[in-house]
């Protein structure tokens, strides 16, 4: 007859068997003792094939990184595909990549509508589609997207935290809002109605929006000027912000001017519109600017400049594309250090949403990665800068959007 | 006799894939028989009947969005949902050959190409997005298992799309070797001859623009439904170009040549893309080269396409024969 303490015993014993059977999840596919294979989508041809360098700067960072002995004694194998920024393509390379290639999860494929068209694929088939690389907000969803999880700063998260400054500085604008009409405009007018709210939403006394296929927005910007605004946010691409920069000056709008961050190239906005147009522009940056000289001395950029002239072509070094890349793949590396030799995909998305305060080279000071299960946004912090006529001059304190 | 078994053979291969194939395989097969229809459409009005497109890829997003847009905002089934858009398209076809009628050769090809510059941005355009989604495109569920029978989602798609390829073939096939045409080619090579002969140009310049422009609908439709996603970047211009390339590399005015374009243009760039690994990492803008590259060769050894290839041989062997 068992008495209850043998009985207790047993019980607790096969619980523990039990319960270590379920801790411990298999490994993904594509993870062996040496190698970690993980697989993403790049547009190395077609209309966004500039992007492509990110992929190529991921790689040579794993390469790098296995040089030096690997992530916990295994080497990194990125397989990079070309989707030529097409939707179709995308589900085809990323099929070619989960069911043929086999590989453990996707990182950092990238672009809007490519990645919506694979993200019902990786949720259905558990493969975590990690830091992919657009900064539209539909990709920090954990509630219905467990295993999609984004990676930039999303336009919304930009647009509050101009709406956070506008609100301490200036508690009376009266703000104007140009908007490219898409995800991306809409993305900066819903961020801003998030912060301003039911109480404050009177002061965005006009919204005007232009379409890509429109040759200017100068009448745009006449509308907003005429409506008496005196803070004009511009949430436009390169070309339409040149546009709107110069044309609100000639008008002689003297109010504040919010750039998005799309937007902030000196070369292919600011001098097109005429860098005495630009003063006093403000725009938010995460990250550091490789171009800018007060980075240049910094232990990080000189790290960057020593990876670039090994692994990547020395003009590299002012690409900010391929610095992002850098960035993203420090990130990945320290997200599969951590989780250490559980290689699950359930393990691996966990500790993806389990990056606390992460200080990283080539990110701003004081600038931490956060994620957890609710929060699928690492980056939340951002710093005004604005335009001296030279540079951009970083001001204030981060601020959370 | 030698082209019956061909085809017997290309169909036996079809029919028995979806038993053995991968899924991801099987996706890839189906995007080579919805390239098929579409290279089809557009080789019966650019190979028959001489009318230049660059603009296909437009007929083939109204086909998609159409199909996308009945079966997620009406919840129509995708069999009806898909023949639905595609009659939309032979519409939008046909009224489109009205203008392109007074369009000759190379003002055609830019008033076409016009159409496909514009579609991607009309697709997203607000006025409409309520419908379309806008940039964020439309996610179309996949079909289930067909009639009830046990199989996989690829393996509907597929049957799905090879039933769609070999009713569409067979019209095809039938229609240029009738009356009409015949009245197509004569009116490509002869336009006056042809209408001193009795045929109305006009008539059958703007139907073949139509049915050109259904098969493109229909592929499009089967597309949005294989990929389960529609987006404006999913028909961008590239798209036209690529259904341009697929005619004249299968074969300009050849039914069966639209086979192998529609296999170049699936799995080429793939290959291509996987070329570059021998060239480092930094040689990632290298599928473009390849891609033209072997483009240039083709052309240099096959300038009547593959189907024009295969028709030399034929008569090589067969006179080698008597």
């Amino acid at each position: 007859m068992l008495d209850r303490r043998q009985f207790l015993a047993g019980a607790a014993a096969s619980a523990t068997v039990f319960s270590i059977g379920r801790a411990r999840a298999a490994n993904a596919p594509g993870i062996t003792d040496k190698e970690i294979k993980i697989g993403q989508t790049m547009p190395y041809s077609g209309p966004a094939s500039a992007y492509g360098v990110i992929g190529k700067t991921e790689a040579a960072y794993f390469k790098m990184l296995n040089e030096q002995g690997g992530v916990n004694g295994r080497m990194i194998n990125l397989v990079s595909l070309d989707d030529a920024y097409s939707p179709p393509k995308t589900v085809e390379q990323t099929r070619r990549l989960v069911e043929e290639e086999k590989v453990a999860f996707l990182f950092q494929s990238l672009g809007t509508a490519p990645n919506l068209a694979i993200r019902d694929y990786c949720n259905k088939n558990r493969v975590p589609q990690l830091f992919i690389s657009t900064g539209a907000s539909v990709f920090s969803d954990p509630a219905h997207y467990k295993w999609t999880m984004g990676y930039n700063p999303s336009y919304r998260t930009e647009a509050r935290i101009y709406a956070k400054h506008i609100l301490q500085t200036k508690p009376n604008a009266k703000i104007g809002v140009l908007y490219q009409n898409d995800g991306f405009g809409r993305d900066y007018l819903s961020g801003l109605k998030d912060v301003l709210g039911a109480a404050h939403a009177s002061m965005i006394v006009k919204e005007a929006s232009y379409e890509t296929s429109e040759p200017t927005v100068d009448s745009q910007v006449v509308s907003l000027q005429g409506s008496g605004a005196d803070v004009l946010v511009i949430a436009a691409t390169p070309k339409f912000a040149a546009q709107a920069i110069r044309k609100s000056y000639d008008l002689g709008f003297n109010g504040v001017r919010y750039l998005s961050n799309v937007s902030p190239s000196i070369a292919a906005v600011l001098k097109p519109a005429g860098l005495e147009k630009s003063k006093g522009l403000i725009t938010a940056y995460y990250g550091k600017d490789p171009t800018d000289p007060r980075w240049k001395d910094g232990d990080d950029m000189k790290g960057w400049f020593a990876f670039c002239d090994k692994y990547m072509r020395h003009s590299t070094i002012i690409d900010a594309n391929a610095s992002y890349g850098y960035v993203v793949a420090m990130l990945m590396a320290h997200v599969l250090k951590q989780c250490g030799n559980d290689l699950s995909r359930e393990n691996i998305l966990a500790q993806a949403a389990n990056v606390k305060d992460l200080r990283l080279p080539l990110m701003l000071p004081g600038q931490a990665l956060n994620t957890s299960p609710t929060n699928y946004s690492p980056i939340r912090q951002m710093q005004l800068a604005n335009f001296d006529g030279k540079s951009w001059q970083l001001f204030g304190e981060l601020i959370e959007g | 006799m030698a082209v019956r078994l061909a085809w017997g053979l290309a169909l036996a291969f079809a029919i028995s894939s979806p038993f053995w194939m991968s899924g991801y395989h099987l996706y890839q097969f189906s995007q080579v028989l919805i390239y098929a229809i579409a290279l089809l459409g557009l080789n019966l009005l650019t190979g028959y009947n001489g009318q230049l497109s660059l603009g296909h890829g437009a007929f083939f997003a109204i086909g998609g969005y159409g199909a996308a847009i009945l079966i997620v905002k009406f919840g129509l089934p995708f069999w009806l949902a898909i023949p639905i858009a595609s009659a939309v398209c032979f519409v939008a076809g046909f009224l489109f050959g009205f203008p392109a009628l007074r369009f000759g050769g190379l003002y055609l090809a830019l008033a076409t190409f016009a159409l496909a510059v514009a579609a991607p941005q009309l697709l997203a355009f607000k006025g409409i997005d309520f419908l379309t989604g806008g940039s964020q495109g439309l996610q179309v569920p996949k079909p289930g298992a067909l009639l009830g029978l046990p199989m996989t989602t690829d393996q509907s798609v597929f049957w799905l799309c090879l039933i769609a390829a070999v009713a569409l073939f067979v019209i095809a096939g039938n229609l240029v070797r009738g009356r009409f045409g015949r009245a197509l080619v004569a009116i490509r090579d002869h336009p006056i001859a042809a209408e001193s002969m009795g045929v109305n140009a006009a008539l059958y310049k703007t139907i073949c623009f139509g049915v050109s422009a259904l098969y493109a609908g229909v592929a499009g439709g089967l597309d949005a439904v294989a990929v389960g996603f529609v987006s404006p970047e999913s028909f961008g211009l590239a798209l036209s170009l690529a259904f341009l390339v697929g005619i004249v590399v299968g074969g300009l005015a050849s039914i069966g040549g639209v086979l192998f374009g529609a296999l170049f243009i699936e799995f080429v760039p793939n290959y291509a893309d996987q070329l570059t690994v021998y060239f480092g990492e930094n040689a990632k803008a290298l599928p473009g080269a390849v891609y033209g590259l072997l483009m240039i060769l083709m052309m240099a050894a096959a300038p009547m396409g593959i189907a024009g290839l295969l028709r030399s041989l034929a008569r090589a062997s067969g006179l080698r024969s008597q």
